[in-house]
């Protein structure tokens, strides 16, 4: 198995989560991806990658350092993604009932290992 | 925005916001400008037009010699600006969008809301049959007609 599907594969086991995606920050287009049924890849990859071009740029005018972990939080569920390196983006779609704290050691430990 | 077409204004409007592109240009197979944003003079907008028609004529041929079904888009990436160029089916034929953007956006989603907004001219279109082929003594005419309306001179 490779390293991403690798990673993916250690997120998506978390319980709650109902899929995750390796995506190119910049380019906003899917690496590799492990989503349920009725999840669009490329639309999650799309608007995750120019939600996190944005928030770099924000954080970046503060004078503060690039996020490395972000957590949208929505009515139905979250959206949480771990900037790797060479522009990587381990992003994973939690449900209500996710264990996000879970979710989130998995997807920094992951993406540390990609690099 | 300039458009030959008043309904194809409000999905290229869509888009524009949406992807946050700098310039399109909407054309069919054969090179004819059919609407238009961000380009200061017609003669880049015909040159834009025979080109990225050139430019989908090819990348078809090749698939054709490749034995491989149409390729969807071709995208030149920059530093500084990149192009998607991508022919799709209308109820009117066969269109050309040619994207031009910069890095504030990415071609994720320049790619996602270009098919939106495909999907958005598809529906937009009237039935109706697409006008007769252009009679050549009528080309000049027309051409200069048309850049009329795209350019407002």
């Amino acid at each position: 198995m490779s390293p991403a599907n690798s990673a993916l594969e250690r997120v998506t086991k978390v319980p709650g989560i109902r899929g995750s995606l390796l995506i190119s920050a910049t380019d906003g287009l899917v690496v590799a991806e492990r989503l349920m049924d009725g999840i669009d890849g490329r639309a999650t990859a799309a608007l995750a990658g120019s939600l996190l071009q944005r928030l770099g740029r924000a954080t970046a005018g503060a004078g503060m350092q690039v996020p490395t972990f972000v957590h949208l939080r929505a009515n139905s569920g979250s959206i949480l993604a771990a900037a790797g390196q060479n522009d990587l983006v381990l992003v994973a779609l939690a449900g209500l009932d996710a264990n996000l704290g879970l979710a989130r050691l998995e997807m920094l430990d992951a993406v540390g290992r990609l690099s | 925005m300039r458009a030959l077409e008043p309904w194809v204004v409000e999905p290229l409007q869509t888009f524009l916001t949406e992807s946050s592109a700098r310039l399109i240009l909407l054309m069919t197979t054969s090179g004819q400008v059919v609407a238009q944003h961000g380009f200061a003079r017609s003669f880049e907008v015909m040159t834009a037009a025979a080109l990225g028609s050139a430019i989908v004529a090819s990348t078809e041929e090749l698939a054709r010699l490749m034995g491989a079904p149409r390729f969807a888009a071709v995208v030149h990436g920059g530093a500084e600006l990149s192009c998607l160029l991508a022919a799709f089916g209308t109820p009117r034929g066969r269109w050309i969008g040619l994207v031009v953007f910069g890095p504030e956006t990415s071609v994720g989603l320049v790619q996602l809301f270009f098919d939106q907004m495909v999907e958005d001219l598809v529906g937009a279109a009237p039935r109706e049959p697409a006008a007769a082929p252009m009679l050549a003594e009528n080309f000049e005419r027309e051409l200069n007609a048309s850049l009329k309306e795209l350019f407002g001179r």
